[in-house]
């Protein structure tokens, strides 16, 4: 991961060392899950699917959702995949993985832009930030999986149950990062803006709002993951379409294969976003210095 | 860390034979016209944890001149700094008056460019960035604001920097843009707080030099801080001596009659600079024992 390990042993190395670890892992899942050893099968295939069975149930969700696609009658339209009335609605893979990454995005949006709004109001005012402090203390503590019944009854089963449930995850780190953003800004940097003669509006701009953003970014990985896993937690706990969805509804008819199938599609998901948060960060944070920014 | 009541503060008073040396020291600056600044009675206090108030600067008259360079040396915690911070206005002294270019100092000293001794540009803005937005707060539009930036960041010596952010410049460098951002705004006023204290001894004397010649070229009104006596003296029209804290007053004043322009590494070669050095680090000796708690010889 870091550049030192990078510099100690090469690229390539590493590269190939790291598909060394899969490779190891899933052979001994393969002999654990099919190769009887003394009689017996250490992974069991009801509880542990097998490699092979996993990967070709991988493709043939993608391979079947693809031929779905194409046979489908209605015409793609987003508007009705929010609804979740199509007809079409929640029989491939695509729509399930489309329905998810809307939810993750609407949850992150939604939850960051409170958090900067919220965060810089309470920041800048310090009897506010005082008055509302238990409450955020209070709010932040409590498990937010509890409020996804209550999301459902409020919101239904659709995706915006989904995504409050990731607003709620993704707020508290956007919320308290901005809010130390502002707050931790260096005394020298605001009194030399001062002195070129910055009014308030203007610090809010050029010094307040950079060093709140940067704070913002270099936890967007964290934000980013937790919007897509309240995304995920929502499908979960009651849905009819996304990747959450998918891994419930094969769980509940015992399909082990299934569930695995899930997981490999939604750790995949999950770090092709991270991926190209990545490339987000390298362009947004371009003027911090490399340990500085690696710290996110 | 003496904690003192207000009846005991009043009490310091400076000495007089230099009292009568800043009298001639204010009317050869004043020259008739109003000073750029001038302290009149400004003590400075803070207040301690046990209710009580610490005396960072007792009683202080001091005036610098439209067009002098004055330099304030004293060991470290005699609160020049602090001083400092009240010409420019961002500390309110605890008695006492500011008067700026004639005009009592409320609030913000506007006339005032000031370079920290710490990094103050902004870290997520370019070299040039930086440097312009001096302008672009005025109101200036930005296309002009960068042009003119990037004229600047040429007569500091970073043409080809404007690009950088500021972890990527080195420490020398990182002052250069400092001294750009507040030199563009042509302020009448230049404070300056130990601004090449973090920088190795030879960039301290190039940064000297470049300040002596942009200052050649424009005259402003000089008050620079620092602890090191012989780069006062290098700079300096005037070298003004505190004593040790707390109550820390002014305890002399210095006329440095070296010829200008000035070379702030070959003055230092000169007999007058020397005997003025033997003279003025004399005074300064038995203030920096004080200062490191030891009984003056």
């Amino acid at each position: 991961m870091s550049a030192g390990s990078g510099q100690i042993i090469g690229g390539l190395k590493l590269l190939l060392l790291q598909a060394l670890v899969a490779v190891i892992a899933i052979l001994l899942w393969h002999i654990g899950s099919t190769v009887p050893i003394g009689g017996v099968y250490l992974l069991p295939k009801f509880f542990f699917s097998t490699p092979a069975d996993v990967a070709s149930r991988v493709f043939s969700l993608f391979a079947d959702g693809t031929a779905k696609i194409v046979t489908c009658q209605e015409p793609f339209d987003f508007t009705r995949l929010l609804s979740i009335s199509a007809p079409c609605f929640g029989k491939t893979i695509w729509q399930h993985l489309l329905i998810t990454l809307t939810e993750g995005i609407l949850a992150f949006l939604i939850g960051a832009i409170a958090g900067i709004a919220l965060g810089f109001w309470l920041a800048r005012n310090a009897l506010l930030s005082a008055v509302f402090d238990p409450y955020i203390k209070m709010a932040n503590a409590l498990p937010r999986v509890v409020l996804a019944p209550i999301f459902m009854l409020w919101l239904g089963l659709g995706i915006w149950s989904k995504v409050a449930l990731g607003v709620t995850l993704v707020f508290f780190i956007v919320f308290f990062n901005v809010y130390q953003g502002v707050r931790e800004v260096s005394p020298v940097i605001l009194a030399n803006a001062r002195m070129l003669g910055m009014s308030e509006r203007q610090l809010l701009a050029h010094v307040y709002w950079p060093s709140a953003l940067s704070w913002v970014f270099s936890s967007l990985h964290t934000s980013v993951g937790f919007a897509v896993i309240g995304a995920v937690v929502g499908e979960y706990l009651g849905s009819a379409a996304g990747l959450g969805h998918l891994i419930q509804q094969a769980e509940g008819n015992l399909d082990t294969t299934g569930v695995f199938a899930g997981m490999v599609i939604l750790a995949v998901f999950v770090l092709a976003i991270d991926w190209l948060v990545t490339l987000a960060e390298r362009r947004l944070l371009v003027w911090r210095p490399p340990s500085a920014a690696g710290q996110g | 860390m003496l904690p003192i009541s207000g009846a005991q503060r009043g009490d310091t008073r400076p000495l007089p034979e230099t009292s009568a040396q800043r009298e001639t020291a204010a009317a050869r600056a004043g020259n008739g016209n109003a000073a750029a600044v001038r302290f009149r009675g400004v003590e400075i206090g803070f207040p301690l944890p046990d209710g009580g108030t610490y005396a960072a600067v007792a009683a202080t008259d001091l005036a610098v001149g439209a067009h002098e360079f004055v330099a304030i040396v004293g060991p470290t915690g005699c609160g020049k700094s602090t001083l400092l911070n009240v010409a420019a206005g961002l500390l309110a002294p605890s008695a006492g008056e500011t008067f700026v270019l004639g005009e009592r100092l409320a609030g913000l000293d506007r006339h005032a460019g000031y370079l920290f001794q710490q990094d103050a540009v902004m870290p997520w803005k370019t070299a040039r960035d930086n440097v312009a937005i001096a302008l672009e707060v005025a109101g200036i539009p930005r296309p002009e604001a960068l042009e003119r930036a990037q004229a600047w960041l040429k007569r500091v010596g970073l043409a080809p920097f404007g690009d950088r952010y500021p972890h990527q410049l080195s420490g020398g460098q990182r002052k250069r843009v400092g001294l750009a951002q507040v030199l563009i705004r042509d302020p009448q006023i230049l404070l300056m707080d130990e601004p090449f204290g973090p920088l190795d001894a030879q960039t301290r004397q190039i940064m000297g030099n470049l300040l002596l010649e942009l200052w050649a070229q424009s005259r402003k009104a000089v008050l620079f801080v620092t602890h090191d006596l012989e780069e006062a003296i290098a700079l300096a029209d005037r070298v003004v001596i505190m004593s040790a804290g707390p109550s820390s007053r002014i305890i002399g004043d210095h006329a440095i009659d070296l010829p200008r322009p000035r070379d702030a590494s070959e003055v230092r070669l000169l007999a007058r600079f020397h005997e003025l050095h033997k003279a003025i680090w004399g005074q300064l000796r038995a203030e920096v024992l004080k200062a490191y708690g030891m009984e003056a010889a």
